[in-house]
């Protein structure tokens, strides 16, 4: 019996996301007294590092077929892993890529699923894990009963930690992985930016920014703290800024250290996206904004003065 | 040209959330049920390409009969005809494994979920529903069209977008950015009336899975108010007392 975990790389590095599952991993493990097998698809920098957060094993597969990245060739390949080093607990990243093969993997396993969870489970007379309900509005705890179990970890839930081990890395031949029916075209990754879901400072900003040529102070503010960006809905319907950094109900969700809303009021459904997060700083010229019940510190005032502000001490403390 | 369009109904996006008993139940009083905002965004893009082909669109939802009213809103958006298949949703394997068998001998040329159902967040039927089918399945997709036996689509990766061409039949999962919504008309919602809703019996499924309770979030201890003449103390603060920046 072992945990194994899905190590999912972007660049051929392994992602922060992979290493608190790798994490998430060793702690289910030592819980249930078995070992962690970490699964690394494609070509991956250096496998052996895994160890570091607690992988017992990796296993590593290089073959053609995984060249690109594919949501059937890649869950029957690591569904084979998972089989054939008896995986009863499996962990995957909830992230997009983690989530196109989650599903795969857990019928192939025949396995219980849970997604989108946001702690380690409580082991007793059931597999009980936590997860997002409501879009952030609330958490259910859900009993596995399979015998297999696989949970996609939402990044940001726990922390990396590091072990003394180090991980034997062995390749793996996935035999019977049938052609992929699907062919990419065409990818286009945001580059130097801090991906939104796994960042851990997050600058967000709404309607009251009053127009997408102001997101250079937004900008600003994230590059002096190293932050991602992100937005209200109606600043992505207004074309001002890309979906991909709307949170909230409709959007993503998110769960940095600190999230900092800039000219937001705090519509329940953008409080679901975000209020999971550590800590949570309001600036808003309306003292009456909904959002400052939801938040740690507050500032009343107008975006357009507090920010210049806000920025230069950013920086001026950054650079002691 | 046919098509399946999964639906789940889930709480109006402004509910506040509570539970019952002990907090094992949703409490559903004063609730607004609505479809799914991501399966109307499927839905609007499977109208989209099989009505200039004159092909159908089923919409499909797993729930018992007090889903009606948001199946008939399906129908008065456009969809050609309605299945429920007529047992409560407790999670996304067993809703899967639902569509699956239903989907398995009606020959779709293609499958649209939502991308997740805001209630239960699971992200998980499109994957699901794929390897139960041995089809591809493609998730967050915000472009997708048709030509042939095979289809170009673009989907969110993490940090990106990615264009893939998959062959038919395949399922994909619909997020935001893929259309806009369409709004039923008033023919549209007449001629839904009378439109066929099929309700066929579910098959018998092991659960996986048992929700057990829920939990609020914590609330806020207060906020701490920083004057807008010294953003330098909210620096220092984040600093030195939440330690949350550098
Ligand atoms: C089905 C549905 C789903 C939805 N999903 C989402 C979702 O996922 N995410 C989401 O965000 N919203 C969502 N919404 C929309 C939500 O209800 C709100 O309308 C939206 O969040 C408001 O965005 P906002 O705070 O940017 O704008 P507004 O509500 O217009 O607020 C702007 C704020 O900026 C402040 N302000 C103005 N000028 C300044 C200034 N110079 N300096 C400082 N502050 C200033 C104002 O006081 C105000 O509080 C959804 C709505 C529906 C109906």
């Amino acid at each position: 019996m072992s945990v194994i975990v899905f190590a999912e790389t972007s660049d051929n590095q392994y992602k922060k996301s992979s290493l608190e599952a790798v994490s998430y991993g060793k702690e289910v493990a030592t819980k249930l007294g078995s070992k962690v097998v970490a699964v690394s698809i494609g070509n991956a920098g250096n496998p052996e590092s895994l160890g570091n957060y607690g992988a017992d094993e990796v296993v590593t597969l290089h073959d053609a077929a995984f060249a690109q990245f594919s949501p059937e060739a890649y869950a029957a390949a690591f569904a084979s892993v998972c089989k054939a080093h008896s995986g009863s607990v499996i962990i995957i990243s909830n992230t997009y890529s983690g989530k196109s093969i989650a599903g795969r993997v857990a019928v192939l396993l025949g396995a219980g699923m849970a997604s989108n969870v946001v702690d380690y489970p409580e082991i007793g007379d059931q597999f009980l894990v936590k997860r997002g309900v409501f879009s952030g509005k609330a958490f259910a705890y859900v009993g596995l009963n399979a015998p297999v179990k696989l949970l996609a970890i939402t990044p940001n839930s726990v922390e990396i930690k590091q072990h003394a081990g180090t991980a034997a890395v062995s390749a793996f031949a996935a035999d019977g992985i049938a052609a992929s029916k699907t062919t990419i075209k065409e990818t286009n990754r945001i580059t130097g930016k801090i991906p939104l879901t796994e960042a851990e400072i997050v600058v967000s900003a709404g309607r009251g920014m009053k127009g997408p040529e102001n997101w250079v102070m937004i900008e600003d503010l994230a590059n002096a703290i190293g932050a991602a960006t992100a937005c209200s809905k109606p600043v992505s319907d207004m074309h001002w800024r890309p979906h991909s950094e709307h949170v909230g109900q409709t959007g993503i969700t998110i769960k940095p250290n600190l999230y900092i809303a800039i000219g937001i009021s705090g519509a329940i459904q953008h409080l679901a996206g975000v209020s999971s997060s550590k800590v949570i700083v309001v600036i808003n010229k309306d003292p009456e904004a909904p959002f400052f019940k939801a938040a740690d510190y507050g500032i009343v005032g107008d975006a357009f003065d507090v920010l210049p502000k806000l920025i230069q001490a950013a920086k001026s403390a950054t650079a002691q | 040209m046919k098509v399946l369009v999964c639906m789940s109904v889930v709480p109006d996006t402004t509910t506040k959330i509570t539970f019952n008993n002990n907090n094992t139940e949703f409490n559903t009083a004063g609730v607004q049920f609505i479809m799914n905002p991501y399966d109307e965004l499927a839905l609007t893009k499977a109208l989209d390409i099989a009505d200039p082909v004159g092909g159908t669109v089923t919409i499909l939802h797993v729930g018992l009969a007090d889903a009606e009213p948001a199946i008939r809103k399906a129908l008065s958006m456009g969809a050609t005809d309605a299945v429920r298949i007529n047992a409560a949703a407790t999670d996304a394997q067993f809703v899967a494994e639902q569509v699956a068998s239903y989907a398995k001998d009606k020959g779709f040329d293609f499958i649209l979920t939502g991308r997740e159902s805001i209630d239960y967040n699971g992200g998980a039927v499109c994957g699901l529903l794929g390897a139960m089918l041995d089809i591809p399945s493609i998730n967050v997709i915000t472009q997708l069209e048709v030509s042939g036996n095979t289809a170009t689509i673009e989907r969110d990766i993490d940090g990106g977008r990615e264009t893939v061409s998959s062959s038919l039949p395949f399922v994909a999962s619909a997020q935001k950015d893929l259309c806009e919504p369409r709004i039923p008309n008033m023919r549209g919602i007449m001629a839904a009336r009378t439109k066929p809703l099929a309700v066929v019996e579910p098959i018998s499924v092991t659960n996986h899975s048992s929700y057990q309770r829920f939990e609020l979030p914590q609330p806020k201890q207060g906020v701490r108010m920083i004057s807008a003449d010294a953003p330098e103390e909210l620096i220092n603060l984040l600093r030195n007392e939440a330690k949350v920046i550098n």
